[in-house]
């Protein structure tokens, strides 16, 4: 009670204050201490766990290597080599054309899914356990959940079978396996959850009796949907989106397994690379495609705050 | 008086599974009064309020306004317009967005929605804050942007959820009072559900009290404060002594209760200064009655807990419940 008092008594006299500055800086260095040993920890581990690497990598990204050393260097040979060839375009072109197909397919389902939880389910529990049955695929490893799709989409797989005997096809799809579809269609598989769960938990934010509102200012089901839930829904899509882009143009064990290895982005070349033992020239690899992915990012946060998602 | 643009309920009856939520009312609103339902929490008088704005489908009856069957029309094509409880007003919009969403999904072009917009929000007096998000704003203010949408699709019987909880005593009784002004200077039927008893008594030309999924009672402010047919309402709407007394239960006003040296013994029990007057409780045998005493009237003779009183009254002013 007297510290607020004498507080007062300070902000209410203006002569007062330019003396009671030096005072209070004092006092905030004594503060800053606590603050920054409480920061400490979390930057230890950001610095050892994100920040090393990251420069490691883009250090070695300079380096020089010949088929049989690493050589220690400032050089860019290694960029002059991956922008002089067009492989690295086509690659990056693929790696784009993964990330776009499967962005726009994930937020399709993901939107639908999410939407039928949020707004068509009415029991809070029944919406739990709906939300729970879609993570069930989680409990098995991304490996097995792509290798189950071989014997499904194979060329005498489930898919061909049940075709050719429904008589739909004479003679089993070929694009079926190891093609851009199959691995356009494990992506979806794999990472539809990354976005039913943030645009799930922005819908379930809505106040319901916005829909109330809507409805009673005379837009129809389609008018509410675009008016007022796609717009409220947007900071979970963005989320959601930046969760399934950087996830798809990191991948590269996705691509290898559904294309036979007969397909290639940015993820492969890197693996080709560190098989090959040219560290640098992965690195640099590397390095284009973080700031890509950052570039993506960016561009994307230009659009929607998401701040307040968080 | 009755004119063809009544709104009227007709038998109207609300289930959910075997629970009754409104139970078979009966009633007209006459066109162009200010009509509160009033009732505690769980009465059904949010559902009736909802099932006229057509957000409730009727289990059974009809509800019927200028004429027309509007039981199972869709919401906004019924001439009604509902001001909800949390305003929900689009957060990504800004306010003129906001009034002219209605406009806006009718097709109605940027520059007319716009200008009709703007016609509303000069109606409550926010044309300066029409930039706004709904976020950057008060609660009255939102609260008059929330009145201003639901007006801009010229209804003919705006419906008010519990309009005024949101807000803090002070501005309540400010706001309460621009709505009655609004309704007065429309001419509109405006139906608002309170719990509060001041509130409707202070708006409503026309108070509904209902309580157990019925209405209790219906009738002018006056009538329904001076004479309230039963208990509940008597206890509902406060300021009444509820005594048995030989013959039945009657209902007396605690105003009309005096403090006299020859009236029915009693004894004071507790004495609270409210300002204006100053509300004694004297123990009447094993009831306790209240009597609210100007202030001068008690002040020229105080009381102290634990004095003896004679309590009088008209015996005219005692209102027989019914069971």
């Amino acid at each position: 009670m007297t510290e607020t008092l004498t507080d007062r008594a300070i902000s209410g006299a203006p002569g007062d204050v330019a003396a009671a500055r030096p005072a209070r800086r004092g006092a905030g260095i004594g503060a800053n201490v606590g603050g920054w040993l409480q920061a400490a920890p979390l930057t230890l581990v950001l610095l050892a766990f994100l920040v090393a690497p990251i420069a490691m990598i883009v250090t070695v990204s300079f380096w020089r290597a010949t088929e049989f050393s690493i050589i220690p260097a400032f050089s860019f040979e290694n960029y002059e080599f991956l922008f002089g060839s067009d492989v690295t375009y086509r690659v990056f072109f693929a790696t784009f054309k993964y990330a776009s197909i499967t962005w726009a397919v994930t937020l399709a389902i993901g939107f639908t899914v999410a939407y039928f939880l949020a707004f068509h389910i009415r029991s809070q529990t029944m919406q739990i356990a709906l939300f729970l049955l879609c993570t069930i695929p989680f409990w098995t490893s991304n490996i097995i959940r792509m290798i189950s799709w071989i014997p499904f989409l194979g060329r005498n797989g489930i898919a061909n079978q049940t075709l050719i005997d429904w008589g739909v096809i004479d003679q089993p799809l070929e694009w079926l396996l190891y093609s851009d579809f199959a691995v356009i269609l494990a992506f979806v598989h794999l990472y539809t959850l990354f976005m039913v769960v943030p645009v799930f938990n922005t819908m379930m934010r809505i106040d319901k009796s916005l829909l109330e509102a809507a409805r009673d200012n005379g837009a129809s089901g389609l008018q509410t949907l675009v008016h007022v839930i796609l717009p409220l829904t947007k900071p979970g899509i963005m989320i959601g989106t930046i969760f399934v882009v950087t996830l798809v143009m990191g991948d590269f064990i996705t691509v290898r397994f559904m294309s036979g290895s007969q397909k290639a982005n940015v993820g492969r070349l890197i693996s080709n690379d560190i098989g090959l033992l040219q560290y640098p020239s992965a690195a640099a690899t590397a390095v284009v495609l973080l700031c890509t992915v950052l570039i993506v990012i960016g561009i994307l946060l230009r659009f929607v705050n998401i701040r307040k998602e968080l | 008086m009755r004119t063809g643009k009544d709104l009227e309920l007709v038998h109207l009856t609300k289930r959910y599974g075997d629970t009754l939520a409104v139970k078979d009312i009966n009633h007209v609103f006459r066109n162009g009064t200010y009509v509160c339902l009033l009732g505690p929490s769980g009465c059904g008088k949010s559902t009736t309020l909802r099932m006229i704005a057509g957000h409730e489908s009727a289990t059974e009856g009809e509800i019927v306004l200028d004429g027309q069957d509007i039981t199972v029309l869709p919401p906004a094509k019924r001439g009604t317009a509902m001001m909800f409880q949390s305003y929900a007003l689009f957060p990504h919009l800004s306010v003129r967005d906001n009034v002219a969403f209605s406009l806006r999904m009718k097709g109605v072009e940027k520059i007319a929605r716009h200008r009709a917009a703007d016609e509303m929000l000069a109606l409550v007096d926010m044309t300066h804050l029409a930039e706004r998000l709904p976020a950057q704003l008060s609660g009255g203010q939102q609260q008059r942007v929330a009145l201003a949408r639901a007006l801009v699709t010229k209804p003919r019987v705006l419906l008010l959820d519990e309009p005024l909880s949101a807000l803090d005593p002070f501005l309540r009784i400010r706001v309460r009072g621009e709505l009655k002004r609004l309704q007065r200077e429309l001419g509109i039927s405006f139906i608002h559900v309170t719990h509060s008893q001041d509130e409707a008594l202070a708006l409503a030309d026309e108070i509904v009290v209902m309580n157990n999924a019925v209405i209790e009672q219906a009738g002018s402010a006056r009538d329904v404060f001076g004479a309230p047919k039963t208990e509940f309402v008597a206890r509902f709407i406060g300021g009444h002594n509820i005594m048995d007394l030989d013959g039945g239960r009657f209902a007396l006003r605690a105003d009309e209760v005096r403090l006299t040296d020859d009236g029915r013994p009693a004894t004071v029990s507790q004495v609270e200064y409210q300002g204006d007057r100053v509300a004694v409780t004297a123990k009447l045998g094993s009831a306790e009655v209240l009597a609210l005493v100007p202030e001068g009237a008690f002040f020229a003779d105080p009381k102290t807990p634990g004095d003896a009183v004679g309590l009088a009254w008209d015996e005219g002013r005692l209102y027989r419940l019914m069971a």
